[in-house]
């Protein structure tokens, strides 16, 4: 019984609008707080500007092969000597100008990035739903599988999921389908965070008394799981996918890295960073180490943010 | 001099848009061996009083004004070293949940131990040996070997005596108890409250006792302070506050403590009680969508006859089917309603009440028994057409005002969503005319609909849940502990609403509770319920004038006395 | 405690059947085994004989119990790329791995349990906030390029650390090697166990951190600060010992993950271990290698799966009663 809270009994006067609700709430109030959250939400809006719009902003089109030319190969960045100043980054072996290179491969990263993470959590947010309100068989099936599937991490399961879809397609077919296996693969190994926090959320949501209410009215099971209980457990479900986002890209960048992700004809930024690995000895350090250092702002801004959502949900923290 | 004395205090939590005054204002003196009972309602700042004597305040609160003094040395202004050397030392504390209080993973002795030894130069076996004097001393039997278990071997009751003990290890002057069995049943909590009065009158210790039972504090203490809101409104002798009380806020807080000696008709609607909200508009209740209630036929015989009802719960699953283990919640249970009347339940947690409203309502299948709703056999319906037909004229009221409606939803939609369900409404504009007249209805006028549950406090909440139930146009509701977590005041109006929609609509009530007081103030007949079964059923005044079953009488036995209160502004029934 | 670990062992034996169903249905589905064995010139008497001699024309059951069998013996068949039983090839490689695994464990536990306890009590010191930013860093650059910058740094730049291999190792017994007895050993594995540790180091942080901050705020906690038990106590005894459960459990998992991981900083490091060596034969299918490392690094899993649980059931006394 705390006896802090006071009772915030309104008057029938008019409920304030929408827009007037968010800027008035405690989380907004945290939100601005957090000065390096704000600094993240800007930095991740123009890294997602610029990735979308790659095409728009960027200097050159990398991958126009006419206007690629091999005698600009390996310009170093700008404050260097033989530097080109249509190049402000360098060029890689190819004479790809190495900022462009690096708004395509980010647009690359983050789409491989947000359909994995939709897609896992439709999978997970389904299967947990089901596994926690029907509870019994179903919720044990569900669970031994997801144990199971937690057993080896994303990156393996992706391996095995490369590994074994070019084993039936053969290799030939890898750049037509890579985008897709790698999606897949990657969704695949993340929607059990999803169907155990929902089934968990769930469970403990169903033996609330409003489901109970929603029950005795005779509103069947279907129906409440998706308007009763899925809006009360979007909470943690929103704090895992901006964490998986982050994670997605940067498993999506260790698979290329890896050599199984996306081909160099179409380069993520895992892509770009295993081109430039293999000239990190001879001196040209900047095909490596520029898409590296973007790919580590990308998901440090998008964790920055996840960190937040999580502390600012969490109402014990506050 | 006196043990304990508060001159002043002010105690601030600074917000984010304005500082929040907790308490202002408040003197209080406790003498040794004497009882100081601070009773109020939610938010009227009593747990931060004893928070702040024992300097454990939560973030960001802080003493804004005054002085606490033990035994005439300051306190309050002591640096935090000194002040924790206190705790434990000179002030020993007793917390709600004796669930919760202890570390699960320790056993009772080495949290015994540890703490002894914290405030006493003794050595390990010095301080075993009063461990096992405390332990013997707070009533658990075989204190040599119950010490050696862990927290979670031992019951409620039997936690909270542990919870005692450790208050009392270094023989402190000053005990304070914040609602010390606020989560007990009846009849562990008389037996705390009589193990907290011996220990002291026998030890000399002063004891500062938060509640919000009048009958804890009619019980055991010496004097009362009475707070509303922060402040001090009345503070004297038990006997004289309680027997004269002179504060309107005391005047109308006695009056809505419902009494298990005196059955009233309504509860006085006094003044310092949260307002209800928009006055009522009257509904002629014979042409209006809601009268349509009464239209059932009437039924012949009961409208609800329950015979042999049986659940059983699987507690241990296993393949070999003599591993399995099971759990009677409810046992052969067999009782009837008759049309328009209120039928209470009366038990104990874990009595099996709450399991008989569920099954009566098809959350849960009854492993045995039947029951018959208006002569249809209600576990052997398959047809969907007819189970939500018969759900329809049966609803319920949840215990939990704040878990009991969709934080998601709109006011608005929680109660219209039964209305479309069950198609009783032709149009979408219909659907809000009978919202807003049921929001009318209950008292909080049709602006509510358009706000969320969470802008209202646990009165309105339980306003809403009433609506809500209303929305199906029942003949039967079922009120599961309504008002268990409601403050006094409010719980005498939401009661008072209860009464009046049932007169008016007709309704038949089945009324589940723990508490005896209550129950005698609502209802018609009374089944008292054991360890799942049903031990008598007996006519209300009958069942507490001349009580049969020995369960009876020792619950009515065990009700705290409420005599010392004032019968001012009653009307008996 | 007995008919726990039984049961315990029961369900760790479950797993291992499904994953080793998983992996038979990978090395029987996956491509023909035969056609992946053989050469383009090899007639189809001589494959059909191979198919026979291999027992794929038995039932599917039939199959998969020889597959189990040979599997629990270490058998699982010779690799198609490099014509030598799996088994051999892993047991050169295993030393390398489980070395650096370990190393990186270590070093992950040594460095961030302390940091997590002391983050998660003295939240708002300005030692915490610049724990918590480092830990955000750790997660957020990927492993392999950590392991670039340091090869950059290090290695390239300042020449201290060998890039690549596990520099001098002194044989052990008749396979197992080790580079923890020379210097040269011990200097390549320094940035591998790093780059590899680094994220599970900060993952264990931040985990410490919010179950102490969790535990910190029960009412046992309170109530022993009520009683005016002395910090020390109240922070060790009591709270430390109560964020131990769920901790052990993700740490279990993380450790476990380890090995999968160990993938990766092979790679960068070029460390002669058994990921390098499944990587390759994912890009080249060579199922049998694929199967077995499946198999493996399940197993390590399950192990180490059950010793957290017995942990759990010494930590735990509720666990205790209810089961007995």
């Amino acid at each position: 019984m705390s006896d802090v809270s006071s009772k915030d009994a309104k008057g029938p006067d008019a409920p304030p609008g929408l827009v007037a609700r968010i800027i008035d709430s405690d989380m907004f109030h945290s939100f601005l707080r957090s000065r390096i959250t704000v600094l993240a939400a800007i930095g991740t809006l123009i890294l997602f500007f610029v990735a979308f719009f790659a095409p728009l902003v960027a200097p050159h089109d990398p991958f126009d092969l006419a206007s690629v030319s091999i005698l600009d190969a390996r310009v170093p960045p700008f404050w260097m000597e033989f530097a080109d100043p249509r190049f402000p980054l360098g060029t890689d072996d190819q004479g790809r100008d190495i900022i462009s290179a690096i708004f395509y491969g980010m647009r690359i990263s983050l789409i491989v990035g947000f359909c994995s993470v939709f897609l896992a959590a439709a999978l997970g947010i389904t299967l947990g739903l089901i596994a926690g309100y029907m509870g019994g068989r179903v919720d044990a099936v569900i669970m031994r599988i997801a144990d199971i599937q937690l057993t080896f991490p994303a990156i393996l399961i992706a391996l095995l999921v490369d590994g074994a879809v070019h084993g039936i397609f053969g290799t030939l077919n890898r750049e037509v389908f890579s985008f897709w296996i790698l999606i897949f693969s990657i969704a695949l190994s993340f929607w059990v965070q999803y169907a155990r926090t929902v089934r968990g959320s769930t469970m403990v949501e169903k033996n609330k008394e409003y489901v109970q209410a929603a029950r005795v009215i005779g509103i069947p099971s279907s129906t409440i799981m998706i308007r009763h209980i899925l809006p009360n457990v979007t909470g943690p479900v929103l704090v895992i996918a901006t964490i998986n986002l982050a994670l997605a890209i940067v498993t999506e960048a260790t698979l290329s890295f890896l050599g199984v992700g996306m081909p160099p004809t179409q380069p993520s930024l895992g892509t770009l960073i295993a081109i430039g690995n293999d000239f990190l000895y001879s001196g040209e350090w900047w095909i490596a180490i520029f898409p590296g250092l973007a790919l580590a702002l990308l998901v440090l801004n998008v964790n920055l943010l996840g960190d937040w959502l999580r502390d600012a949900l969490n109402p014990k923290l506050r | 001099m006196s043990v304990l004395q508060i001159k002043d205090l002010k105690v601030e939590f600074p917000g984010r848009k304005s500082t929040f005054v907790a308490v202002e204002g408040v003197n209080l003196k406790v003498e040794a061996g004497k009882i100081l009972g601070v009773v109020g309602e939610s938010g009227a700042g009593k747990s931060t009083v004893g928070n702040a004597v024992i300097g454990l305040l939560a973030e960001p609160g802080r003493i804004a004004e005054g002085e606490i003094y033990l035994h005439g040395q300051r306190i309050d202004s002591l640096p935090d070293k000194q002040k924790r050397r206190l705790r434990g030392r000179k002030i020993g504390m007793i917390f709600q949940d004796p669930l919760t209080s202890l570390d699960p993973l320790q056993t009772v002795e080495s949290q015994l131990v540890e703490t002894i030894r914290t405030h006493l130069a003794l050595s390990r076996d010095e301080a075993r040996a009063r461990a096992i004097e405390l332990i013997d001393a707070v009533g658990i039997p075989d204190a040599p070997e119950r010490i050696k278990q862990y927290p979670h071997q031992f019951s409620g009751g039997m936690r909270q005596r542990v919870v005692i003990a450790l208050a009392l290890c270094a023989e402190p002057e000053l005990v304070i108890a914040d609602e010390p069995t606020t989560a007990l049943d009846v009849s562990i909590q008389a037996q705390i409250l009589e193990l907290m009065k011996k220990l002291c009158a026998e030890r000399n210790v002063a004891m500062l006792v938060i509640t919000h039972d009048m009958g804890v504090i009619a019980d055991i203490t010496d004097h009362v302070a009475v707070m509303y809101h922060g402040k001090l409104v009345e503070y004297g002798e038990t006997a004289q506050v309680l027997g004269h009380p002179q504060h309107p806020y005391t005047k109308s807080l006695i009056s809505a403590v419902p009494r298990p000696d005196i059955r009233i008709e309504r509860f006085p609607v006094v003044d310092y009680i949260e307002k209800a909200g928009a006055p009522i508009r009257q509904i002629d209740i014979a042409t209006h969508w809601l009268g349509k209630a009464r239209a059932y036929d009437k039924a012949e015989g009961p409208l609800l006859k329950i015979s042999e009802l049986g659940m059983r719960f699987q507690v241990a699953g296993s393949i070999i089917r003599s591993r399995r283990r099971y759990f009677d919640a409810v046992k052969k249970v067999s009782f009837d309603i008759a049309e328009g009347e209120t039928f209470g339940l009366v038990g104990e947690s874990g009595s099996g009440k709450s399991t008989i409203a569920r099954l009566i309502t098809g959350l849960y299948h009854p492993t045995g028994g039947s029951i018959r709703f208006a002569g249809q056999e209600l576990t052997e319906l398959s047809n969907r057409k007819q189970i939500l037909a018969m759900r329809r004229q049966m609803q319920m009221i949840f215990q939990d005002p704040f878990s009991s409606l969709n934080a998601r939803m709109r006011v608005r939609s929680i109660i219209a969503e039964p209305i479309k369900f069950h198609r009783l409404a032709s149009s979408g504009a219909q659907v809000r005319q009978i919202v807003d007249d049921l929001l009318d209805h209950v008292g909080l006028g049709a602006a509510a609909g358009e706000k969320f549950p969470h802008e209202f406090s646990g009165g309105q909440r339980q306003r809403i849940s009433i609506a809500r139930a209303l929305a199906t146009r029942p003949r039967f509701l079922i009120c599961d502990e309504p008002t268990s977590a409601l403050d006094v005041s409010i719980q005498a109006q939401i009661l008072n609403l209860l009464k009046d929609l049932q007169q008016e609509l007709g309704l038949t009530m089945l009324f589940i509770s723990h508490d005896l007081a209550v129950i005698r103030q609502m209802c018609n007949r009374i089944g008292v319920m054991r360890h799942g079964e049903l031990c008598e059923v007996a006519e209300c005044d009958a069942l507490f004038e001349t009580p049969e079953h020995p369960y009876t009488r020792e619950l009515l036995s065990l009700m705290p006395s409420l005599e010392l209160l004032s019968t001012e502004n009653l009307e008996t029934a | 405690m007995l008919g726990f670990a039984v049961r315990r062992l029961m369900q760790a034996i479950v797993v291992l059947l499904v994953v080793a169903l998983l992996s038979f249905s990978l090395f029987r589905f996956v491509g023909d085994p035969v056609n992946m064995m053989v050469g383009i010139e090899t007639s189809i008497q001589e494959r059909e004989a191979l198919r026979e001699r291999l027992g794929l024309n038995d039932p599917i059951p039939v199959q998969f119990g020889r597959f189990v069998v040979k599997a629990a013996q270490f058998d699982f068949g010779t690799s198609y790329q490099f014509h030598q039983p799996v088994s051999e090839l892993f047991a050169k490689r295993i030393p390398a791995t489980l070395e650096l695994s370990f190393m990186s464990a270590l070093f992950a536990l040594a460095v961030g349990v302390p940091m997590g306890i002391y983050a998660g009590l003295n939240r708002e010191s300005r030692l915490s906030k610049l724990f918590l930013s480092v830990s955000l860093v750790g997660i957020s650059l990927p492993t392999f390029f950590i392991g670039i910058l340091l090869i950059f740094l290090f290695s390239v730049t300042l020449q201290w650390l060998p890039s690549y291999g596990r520099g001098e190792v002194v044989k052990i017994g008749s396979w197992w090697t080790t580079g923890l007895l020379t210097w040269s050993g011990l200097k390549a594995l320094i940035m591998p166990s790093i780059t590899l540790g680094l994220y599970q180091m900060t993952l264990i942080m931040r985990l410490i951190r919010a179950e102490m901050l969790e535990v910190i705020r029960t009412d046992y906690i309170k109530f022993a600060r009520a009683r005016g038990l002395p910090d020390r106590i109240v922070h060790f005894r009591h709270a430390l010992k109560n964020t131990l459960v769920p901790v052990i459990t993700i740490t279990g998992l993380q450790l476990g993950a380890l090995i999968a991981f160990a993938t990766i900083t092979e790679t960068v490091f070029q460390w002669p271990g058994m990921g390098i060596m499944f990587l390759q034969a994912v890009q080249n299918v060579d199922i049998p290698i694929m199967s077995a490392y499946l198999l493996l690094t399940a197993f390590l899993f399950v192990v180490i799966n059950f010793i957290v649980d017995i942990l759990y059931f010494l930590i735990d006394p509720r666990l205790r009663v209810e089961r007995a």
